[in-house]
């Protein structure tokens, strides 16, 4: 560790010189080709100049980072929450255990359909399978999977020994298919593939693509049918959402995938409108919807009270509907009333206060809105595993150069399949009209203040330097930070599971994130740290 | 007894282990100051660090060589290289344990030869010291994965110079509490001993305001090397620790002793008297009293429990112990299961309970099943066996490994009769609570 304080060497400059001398510090204390090449990865927001910053490159080997793997991607995240597909990892049992119920993407078991999501399905994958190949366990445990459980559908997931030694799961989930009259899709996200968890999206994606979407249809259209994409149900958050759409009017035909049912996924293309929380995971399925089936999409962010209040607005625009604008209005106005004298009480005990975040796809950037809701300001924002659009907005796709490991993604261009549920002329007027978040996302550096810092795949020693300078007075992050940094003093809460709370979405879930916020930071026992007699 | 299971022979549902890296990694915490790197994809590192850190709810230190197609393809070595170099500039280990995954295995990369070659060159410089274990997951469990890593320990670092007076343990996957409670009984004792590895002081360090990313305690390089000084070993729980004792056997005539881990009154008994067999020390009344006491707690509390029938289910090791407490208490086993296969594993634990169903390549999807044809009145075992005890209305009581909705009780001991004896209290008295809790308000007593 590098001993040094910081605070004092900075006190005089503007809080831009000040934080950019303090990354060059940071970054300086690694060997030469290190620091070169993470100074490429975090940047000081300053209006005065063009900013750019690297992302979705391989993590230097040796750093502590937080990134997971394809699989994670893949299954863990997008195709996870989806409760009644009887998902079945191929490989050794690791990767399948640590997957088990371990994201809490809560979901509700329904009348009439499968229920699998509480358990780990895998073929533990033994030394003899990976000498000789793993097809006929596979397929025998498709079967037996078949004969206890009865699924609709059973998806496989590919983990890293797979696709070394060559298994072909398609072809095993084909002759499945064919033999048990079941549906059986597949996604090869082997754990090497990509640099991050985002190659696995990239995968489950094309996967829900061309095998799920558009496979039944919408029997009951409404006018107000709409999709959310990206976002799976941590801790509640979409049950909240909801109920909010609905008593609007809308109707959620799917979401992509918290609380998630194969069937409804299937009919997504027939939705007028697809709205988008999390960019990153599942921009890519938003992209071929719109190019094979025509949906419109609308990046959102229902985290923190006034972006939830604009993407309502921004909605109700869309559909240019009397009954909608009203209801709209009127919801807001309840809501808001509703929790004014709780969150009044939290803004006054967290006025002024300090967060560090560091999480996920798109939460680095939704919570900053939050934050800024309930008094606080971030000062340090990062992702693990974003790209470049995550950061500089979707205007920045075509500068950014194909690198190898984006090669073996398969990147899928449709032509137009159907008429699409919402008139075409429409959706061309629309985007003249609301360019900023109809079809098109801005990223999350637009959106942050002079001064702040933004770091792409952060690791533990940076993060450590950086608490250490800037004293924080919240660290919002992952599980593998949760107590490391609580260790040196600073009140520290999961972002990416909510350590047991939420929801955090929408106005109720604002209040919840406020307790939280007031519960961490002013804690009693922080007071204990420091013993009476050597205080 | 008769157990019908719906024939599986390929699918696994709700497995009761998971993969050699994470015990790997395990064990290297518990080395002084040692970093714990994964040589393989992000993933599993990630995955297990994650794991790792719910269940004790601490930092985990561990790195890897973040391979993407580039390694699969053309080998990882050059990670490796680059990895280790990074490893020592930025975290400075004095130790670096590194296991490998899945993906390292499949492709043959060769971790001695390449640490080999970065000591010859300079790379590595002296005073760091670098053991390596082969940890695939598609073979053993994260049993074998801590097996493997302490026994490459011993066999890397241990030596033979004079006898030291001591006793060497191997406490297999034991929590923070755990090995403060040996360390407590063989100070009473006055038995000098090497713990390896020893993850007190490491996974229950003090909140003190500040960052340490190697905490102070963990076993030291030199005393895994004077394990080979030693008088005996004794191994705390065959199937985590039986290998490196072998190997301290083979390699310096150190003899060992496998016990079950002293949970419960007979295996702490067991514990105590090898010790003193061993030392030639006599047991001090002190241990004495603890033991009259726990036996007396054991006598107050007997109606709570006695005659219930129990399923076991987790760590090899774990279940084997806690087989042998029920057996103290009076409690009726009827489950024992785990996840590791291994035939000694399942001779042992069914001469233990000739009338339960002992097997040690099974899941907790078998369990659910038996649980339909033949109830029992609670459940020993992880976390993961929540869903079990909700469906079918069971008390848990959560021992072993993970346990990830509970906090706090990594600290507490089960071992020894003072361990054993807040597990009795747990036992009784999560019984007592649950039938509360379901008594309908008249039948609702006060007094016992
Ligand atoms: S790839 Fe293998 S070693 Fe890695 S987490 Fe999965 S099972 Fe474990």
């Amino acid at each position: 560790m590098i001993e040094r304080n910081h605070t004092q060497d900075y006190m005089m400059e503007s809080p831009v010189e000040k934080n950019k001398k303090l990354i060059e510090d940071i970054t300086d204390s690694y060997p030469k080709k290190v620091s070169k090449e993470r100074k490429t990865h975090l940047v000081v927001i300053d209006p005065s100049e063009e900013q750019h910053i690297m992302a979705d490159v391989a993590t230097i080997p040796g750093i502590m980072t937080n990134r997971g793997c394809s699989y994670a991607g893949a299954k863990g995240v997008v195709f996870g929450p989806v409760k009644d597909i009887l998902h079945l990892t191929h490989g050794p049992i690791g990767c399948g255990y640590y997957t088990w119920n371990t994201r809490r993407n809560l979901a509700e078991p329904e009348e009439g359909y499968n229920y699998f999501i509480k358990n780990c399905f895998s073929t533990n994958m033994q030394e003899k399978d990976v000498v000789f190949g793993g097809e006929k366990k596979l397929y025998g445990a498709i079967k037996e999977a078949y004969e206890i459980f009865k699924p609709k559908v059973i998806g496989i997931y590919a983990t890293c020994p797979v696709g070394l030694i060559g298994d072909d799961i398609k072809a095993v989930a084909k002759r499945a298919e064919e033999e048990l009259g079941i549906k059986v899709i597949t996604v090869s996200c082997e754990g090497y593939k990509g640099v991050s968890q985002s190659a696995g999206h990239h995968l489950a994606s094309n996967t829900l693509i061309m095998d799920i979407v558009g496979t039944e249809e919408l029997e009951d259209p409404t006018p107000y049918d709409i999709n959310i994409f990206g976002e799976y149900n941590i801790g509640g958050d979409v049950w909240l959402v909801k109920d909010l759409l609905q008593k609007i009017g809308y109707r959620v035909v799917s979401v992509f995938t918290g609380d998630s049912k194969y069937d409804d996924l299937a009919k997504a293309h027939r939705a007028k409108l697809s709205i988008l929380m999390c960019h990153r995971s599942i921009n890519y399925t938003n992209r071929m919807m719109e190019e094979k089936f025509g949906v419109p999409w609308l990046k959102v962010n229902y985290i923190g009270i006034s972006s939830t209040i604009e993407s309502l607005r921004e909605m109700a625009k869309f559909f240019d509907d009397p009954m909608i604008y009203e209801n709209t209005e009127k919801v807001i106005e309840e809501e808001l009333k509703k929790i004014k004298p709780r969150l009044d009480y939290y803004k006054e005990r967290l006025k002024g206060k300090k967060a560090i975040l560091f999480v996920g796809g798109s939460r680095a950037h939704h919570y900053q809105d939050l934050l800024k809701d309930i008094g606080m300001e971030t000062i340090v924002a990062g992702y693990e595993f974003a790209h470049r659009d995550d950061y500089e907005g979707r205007k920045i796709i075509p500068e950014i150069k194909e690198a190898p490991h984006h090669k073996i993604l398969d990147t899928y261009h449709f032509e137009r399949v159907t008429e699409p549920a919402y008139p075409q002329e429409k959706i061309e007027e629309m985007k003249s009209k609301m360019p900023d978040h109809f079809m098109n996302y801005e990223g999350m550096m637009v959106h942050m203040e002079e001064g702040s810092i933004v770091i792409d795949d952060f690791n533990h020693h940076e993060t450590e330097e950086l608490i250490k300078a800037l004293k924080p007075d919240i660290f919002l992050s992952g599980i593998k930070d949760r107590y490391v940094f609580q260790k040196m003093g600073v009140p520290s809460r999961q972002i990416h599971s909510y350590d047991y709370s939420g929801p955090y979405s929408s106005f109720e879930g604002a209040v919840n994130f406020a307790r939280d916020m007031d519960m961490a930071i002013n804690n009693p026992i922080w007071k204990e740290v420091t013993p009476p007699w050597k205080k | 007894m008769e157990c019908n299971n719906t024939e599986r022979k390929y699918l696994t549902v709700n497995p009761l282990k998971t993969c050699q890296p994470l015990g790997a990694v395990w064990a290297c915490l518990g080395i002084h100051q040692c970093m714990p790197h994964s040589h393989g994809s992000q993933g599993c590192t990630s995955y297990l660090r994650m794991q790792l850190t719910r269940h004790f709810r601490e930092f985990i230190p561990t790195t890897t060589s973040s391979f993407s197609e580039a390694q699969v393809v053309f080998g990882g070595v050059g990670n490796l290289k680059q990895a280790i170099r990074n490893i020592l500039s930025i975290y400075k280990p004095k130790v670096i344990g590194i296991s490998t995954t899945c993906s390292a295995e499949t492709i043959g990369d060769d971790v001695p030869g390449t640490i080999n070659e970065m000591r010859a060159s300079g790379d590595i410089p002296e005073d760091v010291k670098v053991f390596t274990a082969s940890t695939p997951s598609y073979v053993g469990s994260h049993v074998t994965g801590f097996s493997n890593m302490v026994k490459s320990a011993v066999e890397t670092f241990a030596k033979k110079s004079s006898p030291n007076g001591k006793i060497n343990i191997i406490p297999g996957l034991l929590s923070p509490g755990d090995l403060r409670e040996i360390k407590r009984i063989l100070k009473i004792m006055g038995i000098d001993a090497i713990i390896l590895p020893d993850i007190s002081d490491v996974l229950d360090a003090p909140m003190t305001g500040e960052i340490h990313l190697y905490q102070k305690g963990g076993t030291t390089i030199s005393e895994i090397e004077d394990m080979g000084n030693s008088i005996a070993t004794v191994v705390l729980g065959r199937e985590a620790g039986i290998a490196p004792a072998e190997s301290l056997k083979e390699m310096y005539d150190v003899p060992y002793e496998v016990l079950p881990l002293p949970i419960g009154i007979s295996n702490v008994d067991k514990f105590i008297m090898k010790l003193s067999e061993i030392t030639s020390k006599p047991i001090p009344y002190e241990l004495e009293e603890e033991r009259g006491r726990l036996v007396d707690m054991m006598l107050d509390a007997h109606a709570h429990w006695y005659n219930k029938k129990a399923a076991v289910f987790g760590d090899p090791d774990i279940v084997e112990a806690i087989v042998g407490y029920a057996n103290d208490l009076g409690i009726n086993v009827l489950y024992a299961l785990t996840g590791s296969y291994s035939s000694e594993w399942e001779k042992t634990v069914k001469s233990m309970v000739p009338d339960a169903y002992v097997s040690s390549d099974n899941d907790l999807w078998y369990l659910k099943e038996q649980l339909d044809k033949k109830p029992v009145d609670m459940l020993f075992g992880n976390s993961h066996g929540k869903y079990l005890a909700k469906e079918y209305d069971l008390p848990l009581l959560r021992v072993g490994f993970p346990i990830l909705d509970r906090a706090n009780l990594q600290h507490f001991p089960i071992v020894g009769y003072k361990g054993t004896a807040w597990l009795v209290e747990r036992t009784g008295n999560t019984l007592l609570d649950y039938k509360d809790a379901k008594s309908p308000e008249h039948l609702l007593e006060l007094i016992m």
